[in-house]
């Protein structure tokens, strides 16, 4: 079966180099937005890109669970990787809008506050902040298990947020933003019903 | 009556020599010394510096080729823009359908370097080539008890692989006040940088008022009706809330999503500043179009 051969091709690729890979895609980008690369508009280019990175990485993460159990196919090994780069992605993309984008610190607080689609991704951002900082193996220890697990629950309504964030944030009536909304959508109605299954529960 | 206004700009656009320097290079790169001896004379003269060609040309909205900023420059290659021909109807003495060659050859074409400003808080200077809308009007004769102008763009689908998707209700349809399409400072632009048009930016001839969001400056026009009740127009059609008739750049009235106070040049890179957004977009001179209106209201 390809989940068999899935599983075993990857029992010994340890999870570290993701770290190192993940930091290509932006790294590409920057200098792509510095030499001319991202377009005349390089800013909103590079912000653009990292929302759909993170977004992207953030979908990765919600899929762990569902393959494991509908393909058995098991990533888990990889899912710490995949939320933490994908927490990455998000401080990078707020990182271009606080200092490249906006960079006027008054306005910043106004859009904050004003701008519903800003305060939906900034909600997505303070979900996701407590899940990185308790994304190790200490923290798990000292949460315990059940309770760090709980916490974790937050990576669903981060997701939603973001890809709500996305939806509210373009003109007119676009299909790529409900695409994702859908997917991620999907991803967590997976989850919904068999948490009543009393021999899945276990599994978490 | 063409020359009715010439460039006497409140304000000038300081740009870095670095940056112009580098504009002088990608021009040159494009098309020769044409071009680079018009831009120079341009910014030259009025202290307000156009964007390059290339700026101007490969960020655009123009939704009928897709949403991406690069989607127009990529995809409108195929719009035939000729055979062209204007539909002028509605409460005209002359109705009727005007090739494009006809009506250039009855207008007076002049320079004019404006600056464009995007509802979405990015800006451009275009030196565009074009002539006044007032004096098309007047050709076809406007009757008495007209009081808007409708606009359309062409709605091709087989040239235009945007409209597959209602982003908005095909075709892209805008509206003036007559007291506003006969203001000297609104325009209908053939050219860009003394070239013609090119597609992307709303070949072979489109409306150009610079007081107002870009999305007002409806491209590729094939109907132009005289009307004496005000007309819809798309985007506020797709949300009223959020784009009114009017639609006057106003840094003090933001959109409900993004604010309108500041905006950012094209063209700085990836360090660009953004700065202060002017009322009506600098050009104050159309403020008496709006006495006693509450352009919060009527934004
Ligand atoms: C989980 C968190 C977030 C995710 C997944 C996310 C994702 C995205 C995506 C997918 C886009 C659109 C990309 C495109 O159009 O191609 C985007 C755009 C944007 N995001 Fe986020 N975002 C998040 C958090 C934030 C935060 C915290 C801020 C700022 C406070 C922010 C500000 C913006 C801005 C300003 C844009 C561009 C809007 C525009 O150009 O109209 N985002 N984001």
């Amino acid at each position: 079966m390809i989940a068999d051969r899935i599983n075993a091709a990857t029992r010994r690729i340890p999870a570290w180099p993701l770290y190192a890979i993940s930091v290509l895609p932006p790294a590409w980008f920057l200098y792509q937005g510095l030499t001319g690369g991202l377009g005349v508009e390089p800013i909103s280019a590079l912000e653009h890109e990292l929302g759909q990175l993170a977004l992207k990485m953030l979908i990765a993460g919600l899929c762990i669970t569902p393959l494991r159990r509908f393909a058995g196919v098991n990533l888990m090994r990889y899912r710490r990787a995949i939320g933490l780069i994908a927490f990455f992605y998000v401080v990078l993309h707020l990182l271009v809008w606080l200092v490249l984008d906006v960079g006027i610190v008054s306005q910043i607080w106004a859009d904050i506050l004003k701008r519903p689609y800003i305060t939906v991704g900034m909600g997505a951002f303070a979900l996701l902040f407590p899940l990185a900082v308790t994304s190790n193996n200490l923290s798990i220890r000292k949460l315990g298990a059940k309770r760090w697990r709980k916490l974790h629950r937050l990576a669903y309504a981060a997701a939603l947020l973001g890809a709500l964030h996305f939806v509210m944030l373009v003109k007119g009536f676009q299909i790529e933003p409900l695409i994702y909304m859908g997917i991620v959508v999907v991803l967590l109605a997976l989850r919904l019903p068999l948490q009543r299954v009393p021999f899945l529960r276990a599994s978490g | 009556m063409a020359h009715r206004w010439t460039n006497t700009l409140t304000r000038n656009d300081v740009t870095e020599e670095r940056l112009w320097l580098n504009r002088r290079q990608i021009m040159a790169g494009l098309g020769g010394m044409a071009v680079a001896g018009l831009a120079g004379r341009a910014g030259a003269a009025e202290g307000l510096e156009p964007n390059s060609y290339e700026e101007i040309t490969s960020y655009n909205n123009y939704y009928e080729f897709g949403t991406g900023k690069d989607d127009p420059a990529r995809y409108a290659g195929d719009l035939t823009i000729s055979p062209w021909s204007v539909k002028i109807d509605g409460m005209v003495d002359k109705p009727g359908e005007y090739g494009f060659d006809d009506i250039l050859s009855k207008m007076t074409l002049e320079e004019r370097i404006y600056r464009f400003r995007c509802v979405e808080a990015w800006s451009m200077v275009v030196p565009w080539t074009g002539f006044e809308l007032a004096d098309l009007l007047t050709m076809a004769g406007v009757k008495s008890g007209a009081k808007y102008v409708a606009f359309e763009t062409v709605l091709r689908p087989d040239e235009m692989p945007g409209v597959r998707y209602n982003v908005l209700d095909w075709p892209y349809v805008e509206g003036l006040r007559l007291d506003e399409a006969m203001h000297p400072l609104t325009i209908m632009a053939t050219g860009i940088y003394g070239r013609d048009i090119p597609r992307q930016n709303g070949a072979p001839l489109r409306l150009v008022v610079p007081w107002k969001y870009g999305y007002k400056s409806i491209k590729s026009i094939v109907r132009i009706t005289l009307t004496d009740t005000q007309p819809p127009t798309s985007w506020n059609k797709a949300n009223p809330n959020e784009y009114g008739f009017y639609s006057n750049v106003n840094p003090q009235v933001d959109h409900p999503r993004w604010s309108q106070a500041t905006e950012r040049g094209i063209g700085g890179g990836l360090f660009a500043k953004r700065k202060d957004t002017l009322m009506f977009n600098g050009y104050d001179e159309v403020a008496s179009l709006y006495e006693g209106m509450d352009l919060t209201v009527n934004h």
